[in-house]
């Protein structure tokens, strides 16, 4: 099969992060094979460009754990690169925002636990969201663009009118609010974490309505709860087409959660071998590109090259075969394991609240 | 708006997207260096050799959906 083009690069640089949030995509173990050095960054990011990359977004655990992170911009921007950091904007200070400012950052994407401090520091597991007021602040300041993100989940998923208001606040041009997703620690906190059907329909139209009273000022992106849906999301828009990510120990994954969720594809690692070998030959990547590796219900499916069978990784997680077709899908014969949990909470007024904070994995340090 | 070097073509990018721009969204943004809205209009006229009016609303839906998903500023 004929690659395409990767357009995006998520650069996951560092797993270490000073916040524990429980929905955190991150794989709930680490392999401890020490993150890749500067040097090694700064040829991922030529591959990259490469191969046709024309953005890449810094992101972890915590990038700026990293204190080559303004260098890595720097090589990026030198490459062309749209250059864009999502952070929870810890460590952020004026130094810091001036160095990456001057090394030619595009955006910051800076995470809010929610809108109120009690909150949204319960949810991050340590005193973090006065910091991040702080740190949006000195982004405006510095005239970069500014996107806040926002994840929703049962705890939070009330607030989103005020979430929103913050955003206006603090002059932000996009806000994605996305509900989560169920995967790495979320997957495992799940029953804590997922909203009741209620909760859904209500956040839909809050959402719909400020994205109308806002365009031209904020642009609002929504990303619904897959869970609730009867169709599945086009995850990555199919299986190494346009994106790629490497993460900490310099594995190449086609979607970050990949490593954790499908244990049985073996992925490969960018100092054993060039990235366009991986994204093109590499076993791991030809595995689910395109359609012939579909099974029925999906293979005879007009909605094939639309969501492209929806989530290999949800696929693996909740059926035990990353081949199958996402159970989102209302045509999955394996729905009903997601009604089971649709089922479970909605039939009950009695809701697990108790989750597991994300721990730190042991990091050998650069 | 930078170029694509695989393509050739012009390209928008904003944080986890990109916006790849046809032909008249390029020629557009291309002339937004500090000229208003109508000199851009007039620039493109005359470029093509057509009457402004032809372009103006072209011109002006192009601009305004771009500024709707917050890519450009009009002030």
């Amino acid at each position: 099969m004929i690659a395409p083009r990767p357009y995006a690069l998520l650069a996951e640089i560092t797993y270490r992060c000073p916040l524990h949030c429980p929905y955190c995509s991150n794989p709930t173990r680490v392999r401890n094979d020490g993150e890749l050095t500067t040097n090694e960054w700064m040829r991922v990011i030529r591959e990259a460009a490469a191969l046709g990359v024309l953005q890449i977004g810094f992101s972890g655990g915590e990038p700026l754990v990293r204190r080559d992170l303004p260098e890595l911009v720097r090589a990026a921007r030198e490459a062309n690169l749209y250059t864009n950091l999502i952070t929870s904007g810890i460590g952020l200070d004026d130094d810091r925002v001036g160095a990456l400012r001057d090394a030619g950052l595009d955006s910051v994407q800076l995470s809010f636990q929610s809108d109120s401090t009690d909150l949204a520091d319960e949810i991050a597991g340590t005193r973090a969201h006065q910091r991040k007021l702080d740190a949006a602040a000195k982004i405006r300041t510095a005239g970069i663009p500014l996107s806040l993100n926002f994840v929703i989940h049962r705890r939070n998923i009330d607030r989103l009118p005020q979430m929103i208001e913050l955003a206006e606040s603090l002059s932000a041009e996009r806000v994605e609010l996305a509900n989560v997703q169920f995967y790495g620690w979320a997957f495992l906190n799940r029953a804590a974490l997922l909203p009741t059907r209620e909760q859904v329909v209500r956040a839909r139209e809050i959402a719909t309505a400020a994205k109308t009273r806002l365009a031209g000022q904020i642009d609002i992106f929504y990303v619904l709860p897959d869970y609730y849906e009867t169709r599945p999301k086009p995850c990555l828009a199919g299986w190494g087409q346009r994106y790629l990510t490497v993460n900490a120990i310099g594995e190449v994954l086609p979607c970050p959660t990949a490593s954790s969720a499908i244990p049985d594809l073996r992925f490969e690692n960018v100092r054993e071998r060039a990235l366009h070998w991986i994204w093109r030959e590499s076993e791991s990547f030809n595995r689910f590109r395109g359609s012939e590796w579909m099974p029925e219900p999906c293979r005879s499916c007009p909605q094939r090259e639309i969501d492209f069978g929806g989530c290999r990784c949800q696929a693996a997680l909740l059926t035990g075969n990353a081949a199958n077709t996402d159970p989102v899908c209302d045509l999955s014969p394996n729905r009903a394991s997601v009604d089971a949990v649709l089922r479970d909470l909605n039939s009950s007024s009695h809701h697990e609240d108790d989750w597991t904070y994300r721990v730190n994995p042991k990091a050998v340090p650069v | 708006m930078q170029t694509d070097s695989k393509t050739g073509n012009g390209v928008l990018l904003f944080p986890e997207g990109v916006l790849e721009l046809n032909e008249t969204a390029q020629e557009i943004l291309t002339r937004c260096d500090g000229k208003t809205v109508s000199e851009i209009i007039e620039a493109l006229a005359e470029e093509y050799e057509v009457d402004p009016q032809m372009l103006a609303a072209d011109v002006r839906e192009t601009l305004a959906d771009l500024q709707q998903r917050k890519l450009i500023d009009l002030t």
